[in-house]
């Protein structure tokens, strides 16, 4: 990354298809292959064969080769890792066991816990104890670990994870243990204070058995894809996206590939903050709908909401906490399961209910033709009238709408003694409500209000539903950009090469030591620049945030602080900073409670060229051709359908403005402009939805 | 397309649709309301473990949803909590910006440690309904969080119910009074503006929602949400057989066992639980105020009959609970502070009651209540060192449920979480040297109950501490169901051997560790039918002990 790459390309492995796009000094080619589970770096070759041939170049005339998977999500939520063994304190055998002690559902008599996964019979407790401020209270057993040595050994275990009580605090245990294991055991070692330097032991501990359990599969994977790359020319370095938006070398990823999880939706999430930025808004809801799931993120000043956890592998209907709690930094986002092959059903109450459960690709909808019979998502659309039956990806794929009616009619319609159009009317706005609930939710999570963001829609089911998702949540406007259906690997293209170093230490502001504090800053910009370095010896920007939070309070919230050196002068400045944002999250700052530090965060990135930039014209300079057809379509706002213009995207100008209701088609999506929006064709090829009269 | 137009009918059809949106839209307003709490709230229980709750009800006061997130001993108290608010504040006397509160165990929650606020919400000159929250404060004065007070006049400040803010202003005169009561004013000052600020937010998120959907108030919605939820109630209640059951439990008491007993009548449309038969009042702050009984027998309930039914006041007003004055219907003014210990045992006696209905389909007995520890932490005397208050929620072991083995470690009924070890270790001067399972506690069975945990806490070198005990099981351990044995007797001792009393509080010397055992749940069938290779893989995790393999 020491030039600018005129030749890039992102290749983003999903559950269903692997995305490749090549970025020929600005022209973009792409290419959607089925992905491959037992050979995933086959279907990226497949892809790269497509989009070089398309553009005539060959494979070493590619600088950069940028790569995000959902691989090591889906090796934990399909539990296919490795033997793994967790080492941990005596006395703590079963943290990842315990959890938080609580049901996640009240109700559910028949609960079932999601299993650790680690069983307990490879969890071994060592003696040996660091206190809550850093100092040993006991002393490590050694010759406790020398005998374990030999018995991991011995029982052929694929990897271990370390995992000591306030070891992010001072991690010298697990250093040693880590080197006394490694003497004898030949697998990868992870040590929680290097996966996850933070405070709470479930999170931290989940955290490093997720990571030793991915690795040796990661590792091959990995190491096998850069060796394939080689082989058919492709002699470029490759980077890996992680699950924070950022870039982050081959090896770190092979240490570390617990923060490859959800690199992929992640790459979504930057995809929407370019475009945002193209278009120079400031506060941004993407909205990212595929087969299976939905993802919403805010995106403010071009940056993508950040997270230090998540839950992944929710077991029980996406519920809150039947997941595995994951303690990394992360782009924040919320993930239900609506999508296109979501499956409605009618629940006790005789009330719509759908998903989490998909169609997926096979048998998939109904409508697909292919031995599915109950509804999905995309059955609806199709009796609505949203999408076109002859017409469906390019023509590739013909729908059945006798198909789609009979399930809908069978499940849901004959249940609730409802005709077919207003069944799939019902399963729409269920869906669409879903979403838009997920979506305040996690808005008011992070102190903001939906409806002044603009929204930012792409993968293959979202154009069909971003109208209605806006008429609900009171957003003004929608964008949808071109290369939707392949969002994520554009957004590989996209992101900064970054990196961002962590500590927990729990200090009152009173107490403020800068001394300390500068010593522990620069520690932690070596650590987040030496990663930066990896792929750049350019400008580097800096980013310094404070964790923060009043003494007694268990949520904090990020502070973002000037990049200097500190003097006792800068407390009042950091206590004014605090009060701001606390005031900005949850109304008014508390008055009496002492303020504190929980974390220390240091981000570093390259610096990137801007791209270009687009005036964001919510006007439009003339009225569109009118449309050549026109069908029945169903509209929400009135409740009947609506004889509806069908405009096909291609032939619309930039300027151009068409108004609601009207279907804009394209061969891999249909775009909904419902009878409360205009469309306006921007200079760039995006399609913004406005409401009318704004 | 002619077909494809919508009749008369098909127009109602669509309102049924949006009715049943909103539904799910006021599900969403409580649930922004609960996340406000936690984010803002300064309680450990509050922020770590989840003791809060969070709801909207009608202009009657009839609860027309709840947050998920939240315990049951808090929903199902403020969902009656709301009707004493507006019998105590004449409608005359409500303004726009008007916030009411109280901790009277007999009017809100059940003890003084529980701060219930209710915010009425106004759209424009109409009360279109009430928010009300719930949550756990760290401190109330008094004598503390333990058993020891003689009456509720020890436990702690009372607040009747009056208003914390009118239009819009704090009532100042309460605030210092609360400041001067409470040995932690500032968290608990601070917890009472987050619990008001979480109903504002649920009342702007309401005005906005009934903006944009055009109606003027919540009549419709409420009348829809109670009218479908009392139907698919009935339909529950009709579908199960008529009868009368009755049940009997022994729980530890404080310094002698107490029995609860429960009668549990189904008829065609009502499920009835009468508690008489039970023992009479304690001396001890563990009684229970009718209003938290009727919230966990309630909960018990309806995780059978109707668990996937929405919480709301027509789901609630299908159960009937009475009890003459005993233990679980204390009057004023006995003192309550650890109504949770005997609060929690309510739905194991009710549990136990319609196993006999519904033979085969009810899960055996459980740890039941927390094994919470409340910590007093101070330097050995002439030392340096430091003081502090630690509070620890912590679960013993489900029983065993008919298909599936006990949930181990796990809180039921409460739906609290634990704290994690490395937050509580900051919070004091004290080390937990162990929290862990507690191997071979489970009751044996077909289906094996679940298993308690062991904890050591020790003082920090140059402390000790004083504690509170709130445990139970220890002399009564939870019984197993349909063949299956009981589950292992809580204990609590010192590392030399030294038994200490189950409830009350008692002191832990520097250089010694207190060693809590809590319970295991009871098994479910005979210990025989229990498959070789389950036997096997208890063996091999060490969840039973070698000999019982």
């Amino acid at each position: 990354m020491t030039s600018q790459q005129d030749v890039r390309l992102g290749a983003d492995i999903g559950g269903t298809f692997t995305d490749v796009v090549l970025d020929l000094r600005g022209q973009l080619f792409s290419a959607k292959v089925l992905t491959s589970y037992t050979a995933p770096e086959q279907a990226i070759l497949d892809g790269i064969e497509i989009v070089i041939q398309e553009a005539d170049i060959s494979a070493s005339e590619i600088d950069l080769v940028i790569h995000g998977t959902t691989l090591a999500t889906n090796a934990l939520i399909e539990r296919r890792g490795a033997r793994t063994a967790l080492v941990t304190t005596e006395g703590f055998r079963d943290v990842i066991e315990m959890r938080t002690e609580s049901r996640f559902e009240q109700y559910d008599l028949n609960l079932k816990l999601p299993l650790p996964l680690i069983p307990r019979e490879d969890r071994f407790a060592i003696a040996g104890r660091i206190g809550a401020q850093g100092q040993e209270l006991q002393a490590l057993d050694e010759e406790a670990l020398e005998a374990l040595a030999d018995q991991l050994k011995a029982e052929g275990f694929g990897a271990v994870a370390i995992g000591f009580i306030h070891s992010y605090l001072n991690p010298s245990h697990e250093e040693r243990a880590r080197e006394i294991l490694a003497a004898k055991f030949d697998g990868p070692i992870s040590i929680s204070s290097e996966v996850s330097p933070q405070m709470r032991e479930f999170e931290r501990f989940n955290t490093v058995c997720a990571n030793a359990y991915v690795r040796p599969q990661m590792e091959a994977y990995l190491y096998r894809l850069q060796d394939r790359l080689k082989d058919m020319g492709a002699s470029c370095p490759l980077f890996m996206i992680h699950s924070g938006g950022g870039l982050i070398s081959v090896e770190t990823a092979a240490a570390f590939p617990v923060r490859l999880v959800e690199s992929g939706p992640a790459g979504g999430a930057i995809f929407a903050a370019d475009i945002a930025r193209r278009f120079g808004l400031e506060r941004v809801v993407s909205y990212d709908m595929g087969g299976t799931t939905a993802k919403i993120c805010l995106i403010e000043d071009f940056q993508p909401q950040t997270a230090r956890t998540f839950e992944v592998a929710r077991s029980y209907r996406f519920c809150k906490g039947s997941g595995m709690p994951i303690s990394i930094p992360v782009i924040e986002m919320i993930e239900i399961g609506a999508g296109g092959g979501s499956l409605a059903w009618v629940d006790a109450m005789g009330r719509i209910q759908t998903g989490p459960e998909s169609a997926g690709s096979e048998p998939g909808p109904a409508c697909y033709q292919r031995g599915g019979d109950r509804p999905a998502i995309t059955d609806a659309d199709l009796v609505l009238g949203k999408l076109d039956a002859d017409n469906f990806a390019g023509g590739k794929i013909k729908l059945s709408s006798t198909n789609a009616q009979q399930a809908i009619e069978a499940e849901i319609g004959g249940k609730l003694a409802l005709e077919a159009e207003a069944a799939a009317f019902g399963i729409v706005e269920v869906v669409d409500e879903n979403m838009a609930n997920a979506a305040r939710v996690h808005a008011v999570e992070n102190g903001k209000n939906i409806s002044d963001n603009l929204m930012v829609a792409f993968g293959g089911a979202a154009p069909l539903h971003a109208a209605r998702l806006c008429e609900k949540l009171g957003v003004e406007a929608c964008l949808i950009p071109q290369g939707a259906g392949v969002g994520s690997a554009i957004g590989f293209l996209k992101a900064p090469f970054g990196y961002e170093a962590l500590s927990s230490q729990i200090t009152a502001l009173s107490r403020f030591d800068p001394e300390a504090i500068n010593v522990l800053l620069e520690e932690l910009k070596q650590s987040a620049e030496s990663f930066v370095r990896l792929g750049t010896d350019g400008a580097i920007t800096r980013e310094i945030t404070a964790y923060m939070r009043y003494a007694g309070q268990g949520w904090e919230i990020p502070v973002a602080l000037p990049d200097r050196a500190f003097t006792s002068d800068d407390r009042a400045m950091i206590e004014a900073a605090f009060r701001q944002r606390y005031a900005q999250f949850f109304g008014r700052a508390v008055e009496g409670p002492e303020i504190e530090f929980v974390t220390w965060s240091v981000k570093a990135q390259d610096q990137r060229p801007q791209g270009e930039t687009y005036p964001f014209d919510t006007q439009g300079s003339a009225t569109a051709a009118a449309a050549p057809v026109s069908r029945a379509v169903f509209d929400a706002a009135s409740g009947s359908a609506q004889q509806t213009a069908i405009h096909e995207r291609k032939n619309l100008a930039p300027g151009a403005r068409l108004s609601g209701p009207a279907v804009i088609v394209e061969d891999e999506t249909s775009t909904i402009v419902t009878s409360p929006f205009d469309a306006v064709m921007q200079a760039d090829g995006s399609i913004l939805l406005v409401r009318k009269g704004s | 397309m002619s077909d494809l137009s919508m009749t008369h009918s098909n127009l109602s059809q669509v309102d049924e649709i949006r009715m049943q949106v909103m539904w799910n839209r006021l599900i969403s307003v409580v649930e922004e309301q609960a996340m406000t709490l936690l984010r803002t709230a300064f309680s450990t229980s509050v922020r770590e473990a989840g003791d809060l709750s969070a709801g909207v009800y009608d202009p009657q006061g009839r609860m027309l949803a709840q947050a998920v997130t939240g315990t049951p001993g808090h929903v199902n108290t403020m969902a009656e909590a709301v009707g004493n608010f507006i019998a105590a504040i004449p409608r005359q006397n409500m303004f726009p910006g008007d916030t009411y509160v109280t901790n009277d165990p007999w009017l809100g929650t059940g003890h003084l440690h529980d701060i219930t606020m209710v915010t009425p919400s106004f759209k424009g000159e109409e009360l279109v309904g009430f928010f009300a929250c719930t949550a756990h404060v760290v401190d109330v004065g008094g004598r503390g969080f333990g058993a020891d007070g003689k009456s509720v006049y020890e436990e702690g400040i009372q607040f009747p119910i009056m208003k914390f803010a009118e239009r819009g202003q704090v009532n100042e005169t309460l605030v210092a009074l609360l400041r001067a009561n409470v040995r932690e004013p500032n968290q608990v000052v601070g917890d009472f503006y987050s619990l008001a600020a979480c109903n504002d937010v649920g009342h702007a998120r309401l005005i906005d929602m009934l903006d944009e959907v055009g109606l003027d108030n919540l009549d419709s919605l409420g009348d829809f949400i109670l009218t479908r939820t009392h139907k698919a109630v009935m339909e529950r209640i009709a579908a199960l057989p008529n009868g009368s059951w009755y049940n009997e439990m022994l729980t530890d008491g404080y310094d002698e066992p107490i029995k609860l007993a429960a009668t549990v009548t189904i008829d065609d449309d009502k499920v009835l639980v009468n508690f008489d038969g039970s023992d009479g009042v304690s001396r001890w702050g563990i009684n229970c105020p009718l209003i938290y009984t009727k919230a966990y027998a309630c909960y018990a309930i309806k995780c059978v009959v109707a668990p996937d039914i929405p919480n709301n006041a027509a789901s609630l007003a299908a159960f009937d609970i009475a009890s003459p004055v005993n233990v679980v219907n204390a009057q004023r003014p006995s003192p309550v502070s650890l109504r949770h210990v005997i609060g929690h045992m309510v739905p194991d006696v009710v549990l136990g009651a319609l196993s006999q209905a519904l033979p085969g389909q009810i899960q055996a007995e459980g740890a039941g209540a927390l094994w919470n520890i409340h910590i007093s932490a101070r330097p050995v005397a002439g030392q340096d060192g430091r003081r502090a208050e630690v509070l620890m929620f912590n679960s013993g072991g489900g029983g065993a449920r008919p298909g599936l083995d006990g949930l181990s470690a796990t809180a039921f009924p409460s739906g609290v979480h634990t704290m994690p070890i490395e937050a509580t270790e900051h919070t004091g001067p004290i080390v937990i040297w162990r929290k862990e399972l507690r191997e071979g506690s489970g009751g044996e069975g077909r289906y094996r109950g679940g298993l308690g945990q062991t904890i050591e806490i020790a003082p920090m070198e140059g402390h000790e501490f004083e504690f509170s005990a709130m445990f139970d099981r220890v002399h009564t351990p939870p019984r197993g169901r349909d063949g299956g044995k009981a589950g292992a007797a809580g204990s609590v001792t010192l590392d030399d051997g030294t038994v200490l009393r189950p409830k009350g509080w008692q002191f832990v010397p520097a250089g010694r560790r207190l060693i809590l055992n809590a319970p295991g749940g009871g098994g479910f069938g005979g210990p025989a039918e229990r498959p070789a290779e389950q036997r096997a893989e208890d063996l091999r995790g060490g969840y039973v002990n070698k000999d019982k393999g």
